[in-house]
């Protein structure tokens, strides 16, 4: 601009910075006073006492007594978990949908479009809502269980996924593919694809040592074996997962759509077909459009797993501002410590993806 | 899906002087059966929808009572869209006592009646429709909403609910977001350092935190703020939380906005003596808000669709009445009634917006 701030502008934000200061003070004061009054200090030393509540659903062990502070690292990878399997699927599923937009198909192209415009245009908590109470709580009882491949159950009291039994060298093959894939990523320049071989072959050893899939069974009432995954988990992970896909649908569709028609024409003149025109040419150059604008979808995942209270998918926001605010009585705290926390995950995950951006971009942009 | 489906969409040659059937047949190969990737995809999509859609119809539609009072008259075997029939004026008013709900009727009409002229693609004087629309229309709507005054009744708010509720709700949210999002934006483009720093970091404050968490700030933290004997009202306190939350939206949206404002057109403003302030308000904010206009829209219908989550927090709103008429022992047993009707409401009042933000769009490029 042409004009530099007047001396006045730039002795008028000082008024308003001591303004807003000012404010500050006054909430801060006023709230200790509050806090005073009730008897109540400031602290965050509670996080050591024991909680005396139940997680149901968790990945990591909880006793009835460990500390809040165990507790809160129990809701934040539950957090993580359903905003890690809703980001896949939503990825999943908004590049299919996107593809599908722009179908020379009629019937997929309108389809595609109503998906969109249904799911984009009703509230995400409805959606929610709809999945858990209308449809994962009308099916049947564990006695009536549908079965899905591999032996999986679905019925009213959730998901049951096989597991893979370990057998004696399991771990340790785990371990080295894990190592080998470490490795080929690092190696990337030099390897190539080729660098995978390795990785590939030690993990098919790792499922071929398993002494076998341990299936779900249905014992007198109720399932036995396998992995339960709570009807909760699958609501939020659903709503999440099919209301971001209708969005990133729409980011992939005009990131393809930037796309010149020319690199797609040269790209088809050199005899490739549509598909490897799709897979090597369009979408590497779309991938450029899409990173910023899939960053705010991503962050919008994680933020709407907070949502996971209305279902009462055991969250850092449903055990962290039902329970512990309720047992502890810590209003501020909590509070405190949710925001502080859902800020830095987001700021982590933005960070991510700012670097992943920076890479895929072109040079000299 | 293949990949051979995607393509450049070509328009099938269309012969003018050939007969429907003809141009039938052909639109048919062009569209639908022209690989024969394409041909299995649709009678792939023609058995899915022959699977799905006829127990949907009889669900919804063929087997569905719509009549009777109580819930013995659903014994169709479908939908029991009874349930719904019978809880509209729930699902609309809340609590709102039935010999008041004129008012709501009369504040809607009084709405359409004031935001037609705003909407409307051509209008002479936007500005004063627009004026009238966030000062006179809101303290009518006050005045016949919660009554007390001229001999009316007066309605607690925690008697409005329903429908009725989310359009207040985003009502208010949009006439206060908006004017602190677009100062909010103006800060964040300043050139004074500290009005800048504290414009990103209120922004990316509730950027980054979700709305839950800020409803529920609202709810449970705020008495802790106010002085001793000071109360506010549960729905004002989620009103203030969604319009501070959403200000930090709409100024992202602003921004994106002034940034389409070419640099000339300031320092034009500038060389003709055009103060700050004025050269804001006259020069690139007009130009500014017009660009942004379909971003707005869709802040709007983002935030509409947000209401929702007040139920979480103890207001009674649509999705709150619906869960509670859910739990009616009289009524047990129509949750998919339930969720399906607030959907569909939710989902008329959004595309209608959505679609009346792409028209918008698509005036605003062919202005280009």
């Amino acid at each position: 601009m042409s004009s530099r701030p007047s001396r006045r502008a730039r002795a008028g934000q000082w008024l308003l910075l001591a303004a807003v200061a000012g404010c500050a003070w006054y909430l801060a004061h006023t709230a200790a006073a509050n806090l005073r009054r009730h008897d109540m200090g400031f602290g965050f030393g509670f996080l050591l006492d024991h909680a005396n509540f139940d997680i149901p659903f968790r990945l990591i062990a909880w006793h009835d007594g460990d500390t809040y502070l165990r507790a809160l690292l129990l809701c934040v990878l539950n957090t993580l978990l359903v905003s890690a399997l809703a980001i896949v699927a939503a990825t999943a599923g908004g590049l299919l949908v996107g593809i599908m937009r722009l179908s020379r198909n009629w019937l997929v192209r309108h389809i595609a479009l109503v998906f969109v415009e249904l799911v984009r245009n009703t509230p995400q908590l409805v959606q929610i809502i709809f999945w858990y109470v209308a449809v994962l709580q009308t099916l049947p009882g564990p006695r009536q269980s549908f079965v899905l491949p591999l032996g999986a159950l679905l019925n009213v009291r959730g998901l049951y996924l096989p597991v893979l039994r370990a057998g004696d060298f399991t771990g340790a093959l785990a371990a080295l593919a894990a190592v080998a894939l470490a490795a080929a990523l690092l190696l990337r320049r030099r390897l190539g694809a080729r660098g995978l071989i390795a990785p590939a072959l030690l993990a098919a050893a790792c499922l071929a040592s398993a002494a076998g899939l341990q299936r779900p069974a249905l014992r007198g009432f109720n399932v036995a074996g396998g992995v339960q995954v709570p009807p909760e988990l699958v609501a939020l992970w659903a709503g999440l997962s099919l209301y971001a896909a209708a969005f990133i649908a729409e980011i992939v569709r005009a990131a393809i759509l930037a796309v010149e028609r020319g690199q797609r024409e040269a790209a088809a003149s050199l005899g490739l077909r549509p598909a490897q025109v799709l897979r090597r040419v369009v979408l590497p150059q779309a991938l450029r459009v899409m990173v910023p604008p899939l960053t705010s979808q991503y962050l919008n995942i994680i933020k709407s797993s907070s949502l996971g209270a209305a279902v009462a998918y055991p969250e850092l926001f449903q055990i962290f501002a039902g329970t512990v605010l309720n047992q502890s009585g810590r209003e501020v705290e909590t509070i405190v410590i949710l925001m502080a926390i859902f800020l830095a995950i987001s700021l982590l995950t933005s960070a991510g993806m700012n670097w992943y951006n920076r890479r895929v971009a072109l040079v000299g942009h | 899906m293949s990949g051979g489906s995607v393509a450049m969409r070509l328009k099938p040659p269309r012969e003018r002087r050939a007969g429907t059937a003809a141009w039938a047949a052909s639109w048919l190969r062009a569209n639908l059966f022209d690989t024969w990737t394409n041909t299995l995809l649709t009678l792939l999509v023609v058995a899915a929808a022959a699977l799905i859609l006829p127990p949907l119809w009889r669900w919804g539609v063929a087997h569905a009572t719509l009549s009777g009072t109580t819930r013995a008259a659903c014994r169709g075997g479908g939908a029991c869209w009874t349930f719904i029939r019978v809880r509209l004026p729930l699902f609309f008013y809340g609590h709102y006592p039935a010999a008041a709900r004129w008012r709501v009727d009369l504040s809607f009409v009084l709405l359409a009646v004031f935001a037609a002229p705003v909407l409307r693609t051509r209008t002479r004087r936007r500005g004063l429709a627009v004026l009238l629309l966030v000062t006179l229309f809101p303290a009518l709507a006050a005045v016949l909403l919660a009554g007390g005054v001229f001999g009316l009744m007066p309605v607690e708010t925690n008697a409005w609910g329903g429908l009725m509720l989310d359009v207040v709700i985003a009502f208010v949210t949009v006439a206060g977001s908006l004017p602190l999002g677009v100062l909010l934006a103006l800060g964040r483009r300043s050139h004074l350092p500290v009005v800048r720093a504290l414009a990103i970091g209120f922004i990316e404050l509730w950027r980054g935190v979700p709305l839950l968490t800020v409803l529920f700030m609202s709810a449970v933290m705020v008495p802790l703020f106010l002085p001793q004997g000071v109360s506010l009202d549960r729905l004002v306190r989620a009103l203030v939380a969604l319009i501070l939350f959403n200000a930090a939206y709409m100024a992202e949206v602003v921004r994106g906005g002034l940034q389409g404002v070419p640099p000339g057109q300031q320092e034009a403003a500038f060389s003709l003596g055009l103060g700050w302030w004025r050269m804001q308000a006259l020069v690139v904010l007009p130009q500014a808000l017009r660009i942004a206009v379909p971003a707005i829209v869709n802040t709007v219908v983002d935030l509409f669709k947000d209401t929702t989550l007040v139920s979480i927090v103890g207001l009674a709103d649509l999705l709150g009445v619906v869960s509670q008429a859910l739990k009616d022992p009289a009524w047990l047993g129509f949750p998919t009634e339930g969720y399906v009707f607030a959907a569909a409401m939710f989902f008329v009042c959004c595309f209608a917006m959505s679609a009346y933000g792409r028209r918008i769009e698509r005036q605003l490029a062919a202005g280009r």
